[in-house]
């Protein structure tokens, strides 16, 4: 059987919910998102140097009336942390989407405080937490996050599990 | 060379007949120099955040193309988010200034010294990134240059602007972010603002 194609499917979501700007960090786990979001004409793909810009990117794209996505691996939400706050002062929508490290198999001890930590901190700075743990879960997940944040004005996290991405050694990382 | 232009002058003279423009304020001293020049829902000054004033700028002209954007902020802020300048390098968006105002120090805790102070030159990290316009400036001429390159020139455009480091009486645009938010977006989308 074909692995399901999660990836194209975040993408066909965020395409339905008018998302024009995607700011991110490279991630392994997002790498076929991000090359989807890069050839959609509609899309302006933003590389950050770090995940916190990503917040402010967010917050002027909606003071200028646009929707936008920001696209993480867990270790930047450590990145993100006082930043974030400002969505939660200013009711500015927003919908990360996190590959999870530090989760089930990690093969680097320096990403399990973090990946730990992931939901636990996003949750105190006010951030509405959902987490996908199987392939099929993970566009209505997507789905229900958009309708959330854009309905309510809230910030909403999707965690996409590592079983999900299943990355296991440095090797496999590599060869991604 | 000393700095002998003052901040809130600067500023009023950066937001004078500013017609549509947008701008963002970073946290602090150069919040309240845009709230002395009157405040209106088009500023959003910051209160928190540090380090995203520019990246705000950012999404807001990427949003907004057909307007201009003016991010005005401390060095400390800037300071703190030195690899938006990176970032709106990749971008190149032609509508977005940044202008630091540069007193060389962190005015709202003491007046302790930034790297700026001890010739960390942000005007020339900005031309390393790519922004086509990019000055230090000292004097009152090369204000109102400035003046023209916030309003038509294609960015992005960048400015250090050289301030005697001074003490202000405090003018406070309103603190809740949400109201901030709210006005502004009304102000630029009109009452589709709200059912977007």
């Amino acid at each position: 059987m074909q692995p399901r194609d999660w990836p194209a499917e975040i993408h066909k979501e965020l395409a339905a919910a008018g998302v024009r700007l995607v700011g991110y960090v490279p991630d392994a786990g997002h790498k076929r998102l991000i090359e989807l979001c890069q050839a959609d004409k509609k899309m302006r793909a933003a590389v950050l140097t770090t995940e916190e810009e990503g917040i402010g990117l967010a917050t002027g794209a909606w003071l200028g009336g646009e929707k936008s996505v920001l696209l993480m691996q867990s270790s930047g939400v450590g990145n993100v942390i006082n930043a974030i706050g400002m969505m939660k002062e200013c009711r500015i929508p927003l919908v990360s989407l996190v590959t999870m490290r530090g989760q089930q198999g990690e093969f680097n001890p320096w990403q399990v405080a973090m990946g730990q930590a992931t939901r636990a901190v996003l949750e105190a700075m006010g951030t509405i937490v959902h987490s996908a743990d199987s392939a099929e879960d993970i566009a209505p997940t997507v789905n229900a996050a958009l309708r959330l944040a854009y309905n309510s004005y809230v910030s909403v996290a999707v965690l996409i599990s590592q079983r999900v991405i299943g990355i296991k050694t440095f090797q496999e990382q590599s060869e991604k | 060379m000393t700095p002998t232009l003052h901040r809130r002058e600067v500023v009023e003279s950066l937001l004078s007949k500013r017609k549509d423009l947008l701008v963002v304020a970073g946290l602090g001293s150069t919040a309240w120099d845009i709230t002395a020049a009157g405040d209106t829902p088009l500023n959003f000054p910051m209160w928190g955040a540090m380090g995203q004033a520019a990246m705000l700028g950012l999404g807001l002209a990427l949003a907004q193309p057909k307007r201009r954007v003016l991010v005005i902020t401390g060095d400390g802020e800037m300071l703190m988010g030195l690899g938006s300048l990176a970032t709106i390098g990749v971008q190149q968006p032609k509508n977005l200034s940044v202008v630091v105002i540069d007193n060389g120090r962190y005015g709202e805790t003491g007046m302790q010294a930034t790297h700026t102070a001890s010739g960390i030159d942000l005007a020339a990290a900005a031309l390393a990134c790519k922004f086509p316009f990019s000055e230090t400036i000292f004097e009152k001429s090369g204000i109102e240059k400035l003046r023209g390159a916030i309003h038509g020139q294609p960015g992005p455009n960048f400015a250090a602007v050289k301030v005697v480091a001074e003490k202000l009486p405090l003018v406070l645009p309103p603190r809740e972010g949400a109201l901030l938010k709210a006005r502004f977006r009304r102000a630029l989308l009109g009452d589709s603002a709200d059912s977007l």
